[in-house]
C-alpha cells in the first residue's frame, strides 16, 4: 500500500498561486448539488473523499474539480448498491444516444 | 438523520488530553481514510483547545457509522517544530484538528 | 440541459453527470426541481453573507465576543442558518493574521462564502500555505512584517473557519451596510485585507 495519498500534499513543493477562478458551469453546479442532496440518503462527505483520494495520481492530478467529484460520486453510489455499473453504462449509451 | 448531523456527540469517556499539554502526533502510515496530514505525522505541539467527540472519518468513509464518538482536538504546533527549514517568524504556528487516536503523550 | 450556447458533445464527465442525476431522479431519490432549487440555493450563497457576519462583529463587540465563542450560533442571531457547519471564526489583530486552508481536500465556510475558488483547490496552495505562508501571502500581495504572528489552520476535520479581519481605519460611524462594502472574500481567508475606506467614495 502507498505511504501517503496523493491528495495528503501539505509541505510538498509546488510553483506559484495561478489565482485562477471560473464561473462554474451548469454541469459543475449540478454535480455540487446532487452531492448535497445525497448527503439526504446518507451518503457522507469521508466516502466522497475517500473515492477522490482512490482515483489514480495521474487522474487525480489531470481531472478538474467536478470531474472528480462525479467520479467520485459514481462510485459511492456504486458501493452503496443504489445505481449499479451496468445501469451507468446503459444509461450513458442512451443519453449519448439522444445528443447525436 | 444522518449521524454526521447530530450536534452533539456525548464524551463516552474522559478525554485523555488538556488544553496546554504537550502532545505528539503519532508517526503512523496507515492505509485507508485518514484525515491527520502526513506532513504532522511525529511532530510536537499543544492543545488548543478540545473541539468535543466526532464520528470517526476512517470509518465514516467506510459505510460504517464511527461510533462511537472519538475526541477530537485543535493542536497548535510551532512551524518551526514542522519544518526545519521554515523561513518565517519564530511565532508562526499551525493549527490542525486531530483525533485522539492520533495522539500520544510527549 | 439548455445552457450550452453551441452544440458540442458532452465530455465524459458531462455525460455521467446527466447519467447520474436521470437514475438518481428516476430511482426516486430525488427530483430535477430537487437539483434546481439546490443549485440556486448554493448561486445565493455569496461572500456577502460572510461579510454581513463580519460588519456586524465590527460594529458589536457582544455580538464579535459570541461569534468568536460560537461562530455558527452567532450567525443564527443574524438570520444566517449555516448549521450543520460548525463555524470557527479566527480574528485578526495588529499581532496576530490568520488564514485557512485545507490541505487534504478543499473545505471552506461554503455557508457563507459560497463555492471556493479554483486557487483555493489547487495543489500550489494546499501544499505551500502550511510551509511557507508568508512567501504565498506576499504572492497574494500581503507583506507581513515578521512582529505580525501568523497562524495558519489547516480544515481537517469537522470545524470550518472564517477569518474575522482586522477593521479599516477611517470607518467610524459607517453602518453595518457600508461596513460590508469592504469586506470581500479574500479577507475572510485570509489572503487579503478588506477594502479601504477610500476605495468606497460616497
Amino acid at each position: 500500500m502507498i505511504q501517503r495519498g496523493h491528495h495528503d500534499m501539505g509541505g510538498l513543493d509546488a510553483g506559484k498561486v495561478e489565482r485562477t477562478e471560473h464561473d462554474y458551469a451548469g454541469w459543475e453546479r449540478r454535480v455540487d448539488a446532487l452531492v448535497m442532496l445525497m448527503r439526504r440518503h446518507r451518503l457522507t462527505v469521508d466516502e466522497s473523499r475517500k473515492n477522490i483520494e482512490a482515483l489514480p495520481p495521474e487522474a487525480y492530478d489531470r481531472m478538474s474539480y467536478y470531474e472528480r467529484w462525479v467520479a467520485s460520486l459514481a462510485q459511492t453510489l456504486i458501493q452503496r448498491g443504489i445505481v449499479t455499473s451496468d445501469e451507468i453504462g446503459r444509461k450513458m449509451e442512451d443519453v449519448c444516444k439522444r445528443n447525436t | 438523520m444522518q449521524a454526521q448531523y447530530v450536534t452533539h456527540y456525548p464524551l463516552q469517556e474522559k478525554p485523555l488530553f488538556e488544553a496546554g499539554e504537550r502532545v505528539r502526533v503519532r508517526n503512523a502510515a496507515p492505509p485507508g481514510h485518514i484525515r491527520t496530514p502526513f506532513y504532522i505525522r511525529g511532530c510536537a505541539g499543544e492543545i488548543e483547545r478540545l473541539c468535543g467527540a466526532f464520528p470517526n472519518p476512517e470509518e465514516l468513509a467506510q459505510m460504517r457509522d464511527g461510533l462511537p464518538a472519538k475526541p477530537l482536538y485543535r493542536v497548535r504546533f510551532a512551524q518551526k517544530d514542522v519544518w526545519p527549514d521554515y523561513k518565517g517568524s519564530p511565532a508562526d504556528v499551525l493549527e490542525i484538528e486531530i483525533f485522539q487516536h492520533w495522539l500520544e503523550k510527549t | 440541459m439548455t445552457d450550452r450556447g453551441k452544440y458540442q458533445p458532452l465530455s465524459y464527465f458531462q455525460l455521467m453527470e446527466v447519467t447520474l442525476r436521470e437514475l438518481l431522479v428516476e430511482k426516486g431519490l430525488i427530483t430535477e426541481e430537487d437539483v434546481r432549487r439546490q443549485v440556486d440555493d448554493m448561486r445565493a450563497r455569496t461572500p456577502e453573507r460572510g461579510a454581513r457576519v463580519v460588519a456586524r462583529a465590527w460594529s458589536d463587540t457582544g455580538f464579535r465576543q459570541r461569534l468568536i465563542d460560537n461562530g455558527t450560533k452567532a450567525c443564527e442571531e443574524i438570520g444566517l442558518e449555516v448549521a450543520p457547519m460548525r463555524l470557527v471564526v479566527v480574528e485578526n489583530s495588529p499581532r496576530v493574521h490568520n488564514v485557512i486552508v485545507c490541505t487534504l481536500c478543499s473545505c471552506y465556510p461554503r455557508p457563507l462564502l459560497g463555492i471556493p475558488p479554483d486557487w483555493y483547490k489547487s495543489r500550489a496552495y494546499r501544499s505551500r500555505m502550511v510551509r511557507e505562508p508568508r512567501a504565498v501571502l506576499k504572492e497574494f500581495g500581503l507583506e507581513m512584517k515578521d512582529e505580525i504572528q501568523i497562524r495558519v489552520h489547516d480544515s481537517t476535520a469537522d470545524m470550518r473557519y472564517m477569518v474575522l479581519p482586522m477593521r479599516p481605519a477611517g470607518t467610524d460611524g459607517w453602518n453595518e451596510e457600508r461596513l460590508a462594502s469592504l469586506v470581500n472574500r479574500d479577507s475572510m481567508i485570509g489572503v487579503a485585507l478588506p477594502m479601504a475606506p477610500e476605495s468606497k467614495d460616497r
